[in-house]
């Protein structure tokens, strides 16, 4: 049964057919999709914006992608990812240590931008591809789909991980001569899953997934 | 692969900011909406009051980026002696220890990156609302880029973050933030907002219109 519905959805009669119709994002010019080769890119004749990206079994893959990267943020956020030796002491440091220590030090604005850019938007932005291709991928649809999909594409501004492993390495510079800094076992499943959501996003065919998910029959 | 441009103008075409759907809106005017059938977003023609909005963002962020420069982003205290550094401070710190590739990227994500965010968002509201038909390639490639570099801005509240967890057994030293990263993370947050609520059509409707 299940394995049937695999078939389906990899087959070709579901891919998005040539010619659909779309609005360029910045400069509003209408423009005919027409096929566009697996890696291809379809642009606005215009204004130069990307249009349409098709990606190769974008569906399996951003999956994949969408798992590992719930794997390594658990890791990351379960084990302490920097260690400070300071004349005998070790501190050791997990994610949300730095939001609690800003919340109780009475910076509760900053705590709270920082635990909305590295823990809840990379979370939210995780969950939401496996709770919507998921499904998808058993060939089943769920109430809600349409709804958390939307929520993906305003949560992915916010996600800031990449920007997160700056900010460490340049702390690392700057604790230098003060410690010695032991690097955890979360630092390194963040180092992972930076390429690894990049890849997810990249690899995530949007328009297909509304085509599946949309609400208008 | 080229897309084919329509021939007619689609002026009463929408595409759906949620899901990029295409809808037939009715009425002529600007912000007529209708509700997305595909996944039930409210379809706008333009982003509502787009201009005001980032008008209001951008002055926002930019009175907020001068305590965010000024106020100490950060405060060691160590064996009695207190030391606070503002965000040019720390990027003089690293470049003196001749870590000048890393002395570079901080100065220019926290420094020149919301610096330019403004300058750049300023110039493409006054030139919307000039009516000016001049260069819209360029000019949304500029939003493409204010849109892509604003998060980098970042890096400076979590070098404060993770030096406050890291440095915070209170004994030796104690790493406190300070009022500058309030300020700065209010910097960051505006002019993000202030990227989302411009709209880059607008760009295009003077040259539209212009051409007649
Ligand atoms: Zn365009
Ligand atoms: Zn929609």
């Amino acid at each position: 049964m299940l394995d049937l519905n695999f078939k389906a959805l990899g087959s070709a009669e579901l891919s998005i057919p040539a010619g659909w119709l779309t609005l360029c994002h910045a400069c509003d010019l209408p423009s005919r999709v027409g096929n566009v080769p697996v890696g291809g890119t379809a642009r606005c004749p215009r204004c130069g914006s990307v249009l349409y990206k098709r990606v190769g079994d974008s569906l399996d893959r951003t999956l994949a992608f969408a798992l590992a990267g719930l794997f390594l943020f658990i890791a990351a956020n379960a084990f302490p990812f920097l260690a400070l030796k300071m004349q005998g002491n070790v501190t050791h440091t997990t994610l949300s240590t730095g939001v609690r220590s800003l919340y109780e030090q009475g910076s509760p604005i900053v705590a709270s931008l920082v635990l909305l850019t590295t823990i809840l938007a990379p979370l939210l932005q995780i969950s939401s591809l496996i709770f919507v291709l998921g499904p998808l991928r058993l060939g089943l649809r769920i109430p809600g789909q349409a709804r958390v999909f939307r929520v993906l594409r305003s949560v992915q501004a916010w996600s800031m991980m990449e920007v997160f492993i700056m900010g460490v390495l340049v702390s690392l510079v700057k604790l230098l001569d003060m410690a010695q800094i032991v690097p955890g076992l979360a630092l390194w499943s963040f180092v992972l899953l930076i390429p690894v959501l990049a890849a997810a996003s990249s690899s995530l065919d949007a328009e297909w997934v509304w085509r599946r998910i949309g609400l208008e029959e | 692969m080229t897309p084919n441009s329509e021939t007619s103008r689609g002026e009463n075409l929408a595409s759906c900011h949620d899901c990029g759907f295409v809808v037939a809106l009715e009425g002529g005017a600007h912000h007529a909406a209708t509700h997305c059938p595909r996944c039930h977003a409210v379809v706008h023609r333009r982003k509502p009051d787009s201009l005001n909005r980032t008008w209001a963002l951008v002055i926002t962020a930019a009175m907020l980026y001068v305590p965010a420069n000024i106020f100490p982003v950060m405060r060691v205290i160590s064996m009695g002696k207190a030391q606070e550094d503002t965000i040019l401070s720390g990027a003089i710190y690293l470049l003196v220890h001749g870590m000048w590739p890393l002395a570079l990227i901080v100065f220019f994500a926290s420094v020149v990156v919301p610096l330019l965010k403004l300058i750049a968002l300023t110039f493409l509201l006054i030139s919307i609302q000039k009516g000016s038909s001049w260069r819209p390639v360029e000019r949304t490639k500029l939003y493409h880029v204010v849109e892509a570099v604003g998060r980098w801005s970042m890096t400076d509240i979590y070098v404060v973050t993770i030096l406050v967890a890291l440095v915070s057994l209170g004994n030796l030293a104690t790493i406190e933030a300070g009022l500058g990263a309030v300020y700065f993370a209010g910097v960051v947050v505006m002019t993000m907002l202030a990227a989302e609520s411009f709209d880059p059509r607008l760009i295009w409707d003077r040259v539209r219109e212009s051409n007649g």
